[in-house]
């Protein structure tokens, strides 16, 4: 039996993505970070149809050089916040800067104050998580109360340690922070998705993976999904994009298209051709050629 | 007496208490934590956490970030 897809209506392309105490609509999730002027941040977010962002925590400096904040630009009853913990390279501060941002967030009276997006990191130059001080920190907030959807490298056993230490969401890096290398490993991702969600192998369908990071082009965020990935994350592929609410745009049909296809399900792949127009009922050739 | 701010040294008359302080720094609305030596004291203590000479103070807020 065919069945019909309907994309006339944007919201009805996903199934809702349970994340914790929060239900998503769309699975493209988008940082606030590197935009040239809010402006371009709040069109740039509009147009990626994200419902959740992310943001980090910094010592106060609340106003931009024409005194606005960027809180301004963000409309806080349309937007679930997701505060980070970026830059922080021990458990110690990831869980200080964590419970600030739930402080923020509860002030705000936004859904994002249950949530955390952990990173602790630990290298500056390659930005790769800290597998120990990531676990640790996840232990720490999954029992102070967070949901934690845990930034972490490909290695699929630490997915299986963060999830087992109580994450919410495991968020593999599809390559390093920033670098617009896409999905390095893709049988890496594919194996994370396997152990975590595969009944088989002690996984459930339902438990949440979001590739974050690395995605550079709409062809990344695509990938991400037709592997299987519940959602997408990413920031700088939008925001240092030469027309960035143009890039937003297109991350936004990208994911849906590599959501909508995972789900279609691909054709195997094969050596040779297979022809799409029948070999039976071919005209007859001219004698003699 | 003197305070640590943001890592920066403040000098004041009289000890503030939290929420005084972030008034006088024009936060007084303004969505933001505040940690003082490392603890974070929410909101709702703000007006009656009188800061003591040296104390250590963090003040944020959200910026953009990924």
């Amino acid at each position: 039996m065919p069945s019909t897809v309907e994309i006339k209506e944007h919201t009805s392309t996903y199934e809702p993505l349970r994340l914790g105490r929060c239900t998503i609509a769309n699975r493209l999730i988008v940082g606030t970070g590197k935009y040239e002027n809010y402006e371009i941040m709040r069109q740039a977010l509009d147009r990626s149809g994200a419902q959740v962002v992310t943001v980090a925590v910094r010592r106060e400096r609340l106003v931009d050089d024409d005194g606005r904040s960027m809180l301004d630009f963000i409309d806080t009853d349309r937007y679930t916040i997701l505060p980070n913990t970026a830059g922080c390279f021990s458990a110690r501060d990831a869980v200080r800067v964590a419970r600030l941002g739930r402080e923020i967030l509860e002030q705000l009276d936004n859904p994002g104050r249950h949530w955390v997006k952990l990173e602790v990191l630990g290298d500056k130059k390659t930005l790769l998580p800290d597998p120990v001080g990531t676990l640790e920190a996840c232990k720490e907030l999954h029992d102070d109360g967070f949901d934690v959807l845990c930034y972490s490298s490909d290695d699929p056993i630490m997915a299986i340690r963060l999830r087992d230490a109580g994450a919410t969401s495991v968020m593999p890096a599809g390559s390093p922070i920033g670098s617009g290398r896409g999905i390095s490993n893709p049988a890496a991702i594919l194996t994370i998705l396997e152990l975590l969600k595969d009944p088989a192998h002690g996984g459930a369908p339902d438990y949440p993976v979001i590739v974050d990071a690395g995605v550079g082009t709409p062809s990344d965020v695509t990938m991400a999904m037709e592997l299987g990935a519940d959602g997408v994350l990413l920031n700088t592929g939008i925001a240092h994009a030469k027309d960035p609410i143009r890039m937003a745009a297109a991350m936004n049909a990208a994911c849906r298209a590599g959501y909508l296809g995972y789900r279609a399900g691909r054709i195997p792949k094969r050596m040779y051709a297979s022809a799409s127009s029948p070999w039976e009922g071919m005209i007859s050739p001219i004698p003699g050629e | 007496m003197k305070l640590i701010i943001n890592g920066e040294e403040g000098t004041f008359d009289e000890a503030p208490t939290i929420e005084q302080l972030l008034e006088t720094k024009g936060l007084g609305q303004a969505p933001c934590a505040v940690e003082v030596n490392a603890e974070l004291i929410p909101k709702r203590k703000h007006a009656q956490h009188r800061l003591r000479e040296g104390d250590i103070l963090e003040i944020v807020s959200l910026v953009g970030g990924g």
